[in-house]
């Protein structure tokens, strides 16, 4: 879940009136958000870098919300507040607008080579925007918590915000040799090739983490200006060149990507949330897209879809008995502007260009039962008739938990996954013996392999509780993993048996052999059981 | 009857007493150890009012254990000069002697002996004396006899100085007759026998009162550890609300029906390496429903069933990849799936407890594995309000009453909300559990008719088991470093009855 960071007398300004932290944790509640904490980058610097860095920060009251991940529309202070002073019915929802300039329509002409590589990109310029410190700092903001979360850290969308007074278009997006891409790198006062800047950005603790998306590629993504200035090469940097501050007034915005709905939804995101400051309130002015098959599109989507739902669909899902005209009103209330229409059942909703989330009608029911007040529902019980049966593998071990604890021995619950050397080397078996299922990305040598056995957990529990009275006598009933079946571990010669039940092999018992034992790093001696239940059943 | 010999004859002699006896004195009177004639005392004193004993402590000499051996054989010097006959000794042959080094120097300075160092085979030892008074063989023997006190206080300062002689402390007891003295008090039976029950002596037979702040013995026995002992009480509550269990019993699980079964996108980062564990061998599962399948990858693709679709190129060869099933969910996704195959539809309570895996960055919270309890209901028209119905009753099993939900998201569920519930120990509401609607994405492809809703909710087993057993760090009670004295002591398991501890943590 995204958490995002907003300076509290920012967002009750915004709100136009203050609340408590209680009130406002509840109006979180209510909303589906959070406030995880209450703090300020002052206790943030100092918790984790220690009081002497923290002296001089800002003091400044932080909320620390968090946003539910579907929920990009409410990932900065702006869209945050527009959702719940909509919620409130403080302000009606805005409504964003595609516009063309009056001058030439910008253009982002997009080649064939970047099919190999990074296929998708879309635009759109925000003309006339007003920045203030704190805008500039939530325009940052937003597109890192887009790029960590809806662009799968950069890996589906990648965003390039550019200074649009100092480029000249049209822009050409397009994929080249590492080695014949060179240029400025945000940030930086020297000219690098591509090939330099994947070397110098290993070390950089930000940029490292996306260098992977593109490195084994034959060709790097590249947006140009007309006059050949590289905007940017993502998905790693942008260029100095066209860098934005917050003295810039008019931006230009590409999302290059793998998946080019998340494209379409990101760039929707960033410009309806700071349209908001524009000259022009909430207009867009388009930007077109020109594809390598030639084709040609405006951009961004900013669609308005109009979903039809029954008001009885909404009442019988929540379980609540509302007016059509009501629910239409609750659903306003979150965003989306809905109206009767129809036989008086039927209910026009409006999912706005902000609202991705909202994919079926069911997307449509939680609104409405959010605004209703999840708390305000009437609880009852389903009158569902059911027989109940336990699973019979789950039945017979309750039974055999308690006889064997009845027995004398004690219950261990260990751990499923571990290493190769304990179902393998330390019994003196080889890997290929066990059959053993592998996991191909264990951070550590714990979780290598499913267990083929429960002894392995047993003698390392008892190895954890050599200072324990003895003797200890453990048990486990738990699932083993084999491909096939595979080899057990080896006991002392002429002290092991198999045992046979009904007819079939189940399991073998004896002393272990003193190299397992002290392979487990046991000096007592140690003997086992070990059957598969299931024939039982 | 008295209880044994001793305090018998105890009761005899402070019978015809005068005033009262010293615990010492009786001892040596009746040739007993002093500790046998305090246990009797002790064993008095716990009938009650038959005798009172004051504690006394007095001073006494006694010799050590070689001032015994001299009371018994003669001081070192006096052997010393036995062993020198009238014709001498020589020196080196008087050195070998068992006394020889301290008898000789004594001797020497008592003037009993002399050396001729002129000697033809070097020095020889002669008497001076014919004959001599052991005075320190009487002293001791003295000592001995309880005569102490007839030896000055230098004679015994230099017997102690010569370690011959030692002062003990000795604690002693003056008994006097009680209130209720008597010489015949019966011995109190410690145990009730087959043979007192058998013969109704048990009518007429005092009993030792019990001491109930002993420790007691603890029976040799077996334990049930207690995250499985918490386990089953959620069964049973699941059992007892009429939810049958489903199969769980296998970790590996494809892709698709651990994700995509469950409208969970191909790019959600639930999907990342870095929190699902895939698997090398075997890598991908051979065996899917291939109509189903088809209509899975519709749906995300293109949407259907009222769906807009994630809207992306969904891959076969991702949702083939097996991992370590990372919910229970996928085996929910399973046995939906079966639900949906039989025809007519008929409504049904699932649920399921077994063991996850996350491949995450473990910390107090957080382990590799957990458990997860879930359930589901599916039936014609369920509500949002059945849901919070079923969880109300579902709570109220575990004694948890104050409940509140948030709305939240969860990739297959909508509408979706997060269960609080109101902790009195920390004062605030604290998440117990996350529930919803199945999202008809998940259900319709699966054959399920469109009218029928799935609701369903999910905790772990680990955080109720953590705040029931007061254990704030999931490394002491998971796992084989676990510390077997806890789960030899772990208590009963009562969900509904007991007072939560004050002091958890609340996990994350």
């Amino acid at each position: 879940m995204p958490t995002v960071s907003v300076k509290r007398d920012l967002l009750f300004r915004a709100l136009g009136r203050t609340y408590t932290d209680e009130e406002f944790d509840e109006l979180c509640f209510e909303f589906g958000l959070e406030l995880d904490e209450i703090t300020s980058e002052k206790e943030i610097i100092s918790k984790e870098q220690g009081n002497l860095k923290a002296e001089g920060a800002s003091n400044v009251v932080l909320y620390k919300i968090d946003v539910p991940a579907n929920r990009y529309d409410l990932l900065c202070l702006e869209g945050l507040v527009r959702g719940l002073q909509v919620f409130k019915e403080r302000i009606k929802a805005p409504v964003y607008k595609r516009v063309m300039p009056n001058a030439e329509i910008q253009k982002l002409i997009v080649t064939e080579e970047t099919a190999k590589v990074r296929p998708f990109a879309v635009a759109a310029v925000l003309r006339n925007i007003k920045f203030t410190k704190d805008r500039y700092d939530s325009f940052i903001e937003l597109q890192e918590k887009l790029h960590q979360n809806i662009c799968r850290k950069r890996a589906l969308v990648a965003i390039g915000t550019h200074d649009l007074d100092s480029l000249s278009g049209p822009f050409t997006y397009t994929a080249k040799r590492p080695s014949d891409i060179k240029f400025k790198p945000l940030n930086k006062t020297k000219e690098y090739t591509a090939c330099e800047l994947m070397n110098i950005y290993k070390s950089d603790n930000h940029l490292k983490h996306y260098l992977h998306i593109i490195e084994n590629k034959s060709l790097y993504p590249v947006i140009y200006d007309s006059n050949g200035v590289v905007l940017s090469m993502p998905p790693i940097i942008n260029g100095n060149h066209s860098k934005i501050t917050v003295n810039t007034r008019n931006i230009f915005i590409e999302c290059t990507g793998t998946d080019f709905t998340k494209a379409k939804i990101v760039l929707d995101i960033i410009v309806t949330m700071f349209s908001e400051y524009c000259e022009n309130q909430f207009t867009v002015e388009a930007t077109e897209v020109v594809f390598p098959n030639g084709k040609s599109n405006t951009f961004p989507d900013l669609a308005y879809r109009k979903e039809m739902v029954r008001a009885d669909l909404i009442n019988k899902k929540v379980g609540i008995r509302e007016t059509p005209e009501n629910l239409a009103k609750l659903l306003t209330r979150m965003c989306l502007k809905s109206e009767v229409i129809g036989d008086g059942n039927q209910i026009e909703v409006e999912i706005p260009p902000t609202r991705a989330d909202i994919i079926h009608a069911c997307d449509i029911v939680e609104d409405a039962a959010i605004a209703y007040g999840y708390n305000n529902i009437q609880m009852i019980l389903p009158k569902t008739y059911t027989i109940a049966n336990q699973f019979p593998l789950n039945k017979l071990t309750e039974l055999l938990r308690h006889d064997l604890a009845a027995a004398g021995f004690t219950e261990a619950l260990t751990f499923a996954l571990c290493s190769k050397e304990d179902i393998a080397d330390k019994l003196g078996l080889d890997i290929s013996a066990t059959n053993a299922v592998h996991i191909s990305n264990p951070k550590t040598a714990e979780f290598q392999v499913a267990r083929t056995t429960l002894l392995p957990g047993l003698l390392k529990t008892i190895a954890a509780n050599r200072k324990m009275p003895l003797p200890l006598k453990l048990f486990e009933i738990s699932d083993i993993v084999i491909k096939d079946s595979s080899k057990g571990p080896p006991f002392f010669p002429g002290r092991c048996a198999e045992i046979f039940a009904r007819h079939q092999s189940i399991g073998k018992l004896g002393v272990l052999h003193p190299d397992v034992i002290t392979k487990f790093e046991l000096t007592m001696p140690c003997s086992s059981l070990e059957i598969n239940i299931e024939p039982f059943l | 009857m008295a209880d044994g010999p001793v305090a018998e004859q105890l009761l005899r002699r402070l019978e015809v007493a005068d005033g009262g006896l010293d615990s010492a004195e009786l001892a040596t009177q009746l040739g007993v150890e002093h500790q046998a004639v305090v246990g009797a005392v002790k064993s008095l004193q716990a009938l009650g009012e038959v005798i009172e004993a004051e504690l006394r402590s007095t001073k006494r000499w006694e010799l050590t254990a070689e001032g015994e051996e001299i009371a018994q054989e003669g001081s070192h010097e006096a052997r010393v000069f036995r062993s020198i006959a009238p014709e001498g000794l020589a020196q080196s042959a008087l050195m070998q002697l068992p006394s020889g080094k301290v008898g000789f120097s004594k001797a020497m300075s008592n003037k009993w002996i002399r050396v001729d160092k002129s000697a033809a085979d070097g020095p020889r030892v002669f008497r001076v004396v014919e004959k001599v008074e052991d005075e320190v063989q009487r002293r001791l023997q003295l000592v001995q006899k309880g005569q102490a006190e007839k030896l000055s206080e230098k004679e015994r300062s230099e017997l102690r100085k010569r370690k011959l002689l030692t002062e003990v402390t000795l604690k002693t007891y003056w008994v006097s007759k009680g209130s209720a003295f008597s010489t015949s008090v019966s011995k109190q039976e410690t145990e009730l026998s087959p043979e007192m029950i058998s013969s109704g002596s048990w009518r007429n037979q005092p009993f030792k009162p019990y001491n109930f702040s002993a420790r007691g013995v603890l029976p040799d026995s077996g334990h049930l550890h207690p995250l499985l002992k918490v386990r089953s009480q959620f069964r049973q509550i699941f059992l007892e609300m009429g939810f049958t269990e489903m199969p769980t019993d296998n970790f590996i699980e494809s892709s698709f029906w651990n994700f995509d079964a469950l409208f969970q996108p191909q790019q959600h980062p639930a999907r990342d390496q870095h929190d699902t564990f895939f698997l090398r061998d075997p890598a991908e599962a051979l065996q899917l429903p291939t109509d189903y399948v088809h209509r899975v990858k519709r749906t995300h693709a293109q949407g259907g069933y009222g769906s807009q679709g994630y809207k992306y190129s969904w891959r076969l060869d991702e949702a083939r990849k097996n991992v370590l099933r990372t919910h229970t969910t996928a085996a929910s996704a399973r046995a939906l799936y079966r639900l949906a195959q039989k025809k007519p539809f008929t409504p049904v309570k699932y649920f399921s407890i077994d063991r996850v895996f996350r491949n995450e960055t473990l910390d107090a919270t957080h382990l590799a594995e957990f458990h997860q309890i879930e359930g589901v209901v599916a039936d014609h028209g369920l509500t949002l309000g059945h849901l919070m119905g079923v969880l109300r009753e579902f709570f109220s099993k575990l004694g948890i009453t104050q409940l509140r939900f948030k709305p939240t998201y969860n990739p297959y569920t909508e509408p979706s909300m997060e269960v609080f519930s109101y902790h009195q120990g920390l004062k605030k509401w604290v998440e117990v559990g996350n529930s919803g609607l199945f999202r008809p994405e998940m259900l319709l492809p699966m054959g399920l008719p469109e009218n029928v809703s799935v609701i369903a909710w999910g905790l772990s087993l680990e955080r109720p088991t953590m705040i029931k057993y007061g254990i704030n760090n999931i490394r002491e009670l998971v796992g084989h470093k676990v510390n077997l004295q806890m789960v030899y002591d772990s208590p009963l398991c009562r969900l509904d009855t007991e007072p939560r501890p004050q002091k958890t943590q609340a996990a994350a």
